[in-house]
């Protein structure tokens, strides 16, 4: 089993496309902070708006590290799905591709196994992925923008809110959201592999795991009564940015923001438990069809 | 009878006089104590409460220098200081200003029957429309200030003393003001929607905001360095 995964991955990191994930995430995180390093004022003054008529504020103190993680993460975690895809997708049609897939079959190990090591290593891509997001929106835009308290901008029904979070209660609050992003990319990596079974070349299951996710996500931010009341409870996409939710910090009825308190942990549970049952059931059927794939024809 | 009469009218006349002399005698005398102030520094807890804010206590120091130099500085963290907040210092609401005192008369606010005097500035491009001093005779110190201003609406204090009511200033302050609504644009946070829910408001009512600081200590004129303001 290890043998197994040792070579899935080594397979993975010969890849060049591997590294355009890598690459791109360091192309977008490094444009984003010389963007606010340069002139993140005029972004905040956006944000802040009309709460500059009756607030003093130092903007520069606002724009830290923490907040320049937040901002990234929030628009990075739209696009990395597609790079989870790019890898996950190639996983089997990828092998059947390169005519791979029945020589690999032929070896005393089980489908069950081989589609099991394959999802395994999409994960481990997946948790790098994520570290190298962590090293490079994190703990670089600390080295550059420092470490402050964090604001969090956030709309929540008809109103719209700022939440202040001290900075000594910022840093399990990352660990808890980047763990819960391993999960929310999990999703992605099994609905690639399922789709991976399914083809010959590795261009069909990543376009699909990608326009899947597209669409989704577009249906998900559709604010429109009847679309988030019959349609978004339904849709994986709405749970990926469950992560936030560790950031929605709990308020006292003073409205004094409680330390390391969350505001909604039933929330964020069941959205784990939703993301995870749908890796079971994109994997369980993943295997279910690999199991039965015709390789001879 | 008509003598009795013009007395009657000269007696009215007289107490009318002394009555408005007083007050202007009792604003000049709480301006007088406060005037012994010419700089302090005051280390204070902030609380803020804005419906659409929630931002925790902070420590703060304020910085005061004559006659009318307020500066707040968060002392870790990120503040969000109400900008009205800088005219705590009551002593510099009346100074270098050309005003009118009307007397309001007298309110009995726990127990204590404050003196009521209405602030006029004769300059009519004034910021401050109207000031309105409720004031403790016997401690000459300044217990409640009403204030509306052209741009930026009216805003109250509430002042408490302590130790340092010798010199006129406050251990607590309360500060009333108001706020507009705060609205981003739906769908530039993309945000997690984990089903807590806020009770509806009416839309783009003004709302009121309150904040509130509780000194711990002063150092009164001890000098401070230019460069804090």
């Amino acid at each position: 089993m290890f043998e197994l995964l040792r070579i899935e991955l080594y397979k993975i990191w010969m890849r060049p496309r591997t590294y355009i994930a890598f690459a791109a995430i360091t192309a977008i995180v490094v444009i984003f902070q010389f963007a606010f390093k340069a002139d993140g004022v005029s972004y905040m003054n956006l944000l802040l708006q009309n709460v500059q008529d009756n607030f003093e504020l130092d903007k520069i103190k606002v724009i830290n590290g923490y907040f320049m993680c937040y901002i990234i993460l929030n628009t990075l975690l739209i696009q990395v799905p597609i790079l989870v895809a790019l890898v996950a997708g190639d996983a089997i049609s990828g092998e059947a591709n390169m005519g791979t897939l029945r020589l690999m079959l032929t070896r005393p190990v089980s489908r069950t196994k081989i589609i099991f090591v394959k999802f395994l290593a999409s994960f481990i891509f997946t948790i790098f992925l994520l570290v190298w997001m962590a090293v490079t929106a994190l703990f670089l835009s600390i080295a550059i923008f420092g470490v402050d308290d964090m604001l969090i901008f956030r709309v929540k029904g008809e109103e719209s809110q700022i939440m202040q979070i001290t900075s000594d209660d910022v840093m399990w609050r990352y660990l808890a959201a980047f763990g819960y992003a391993a999960i929310a990319l999990t999703v992605i990596a099994a609905l690639s592999l399922l789709f991976s079974v399914f083809a010959e070349n590795s261009i069909g299951p990543i376009v699909a795991a990608v326009c899947i996710v597209i669409v989704c996500t577009v249906v998900s931010n559709i604010n429109v009564p009847v679309i988030e009341q019959y349609v978004k409870p339904y849709l994986f996409t709405s749970y990926l940015v469950g992560w936030k939710g560790f950031f929605y910090i709990g308020v006292n009825s003073d409205n004094i923001p409680i330390k390391g308190s969350i505001e909604n942990w039933p929330a964020i549970r069941n959205s784990l438990f939703i993301l995870m049952a749908h890796i079971g059931i994109l994997f369980g059927a993943a295997a279910w069809f690999f199991n039965r794939k015709d390789i001879l024809s | 009878m008509k003598k009795g009469l013009l007395l009657i009218l000269v007696c009215v006349y007289a107490n009318g006089n002394l009555y408005s002399q007083n007050i202007s005698q009792l604003v000049e005398a709480v301006k007088q104590k406060m005037a012994k102030v010419h700089n302090y520094e005051a280390a204070g807890r902030l609380k803020t409460n804005v419906s659409f804010l929630k931002v925790p206590v902070s420590d703060v120091t304020v910085y005061y220098k004559e006659p009318d130099q307020v500066k707040i500085k968060s002392s870790r963290g990120v503040s969000f200081i109400p900008k009205g907040v800088m005219s705590i210092n009551t002593g510099s609401l009346l100074e270098g200003m050309d005003y009118t005192i009307i007397d309001g008369g007298t309110e009995l606010v726990d127990g204590i029957a404050l003196r009521i005097a209405r602030i006029l500035p004769n300059n009519e491009n004034s910021e401050v429309v109207l000031s309105t001093l409720y004031i403790d005779p016997s401690n000459l110190v300044i217990i409640k200030v009403k204030t509306t201003t052209r741009e930026n609406g009216t805003y109250e204090l509430l002042l408490s003393y302590g130790k340092y009511s010798s010199y006129g200033l406050p251990d607590k302050l309360i500060f009333s003001f108001n706020t507009n609504d705060y609205k981003l644009p739906k769908g530039i946070t993309l945000d997690f929607d984990n089903g807590s829910t806020t009770p509806p408001s009416s839309k783009n009512k003004a709302r009121k905001g309150r904040a509130e600081i509780n000194f711990t200590r002063y150092r009164i004129n001890q000098g401070l360095p230019a460069e804090v303001f």
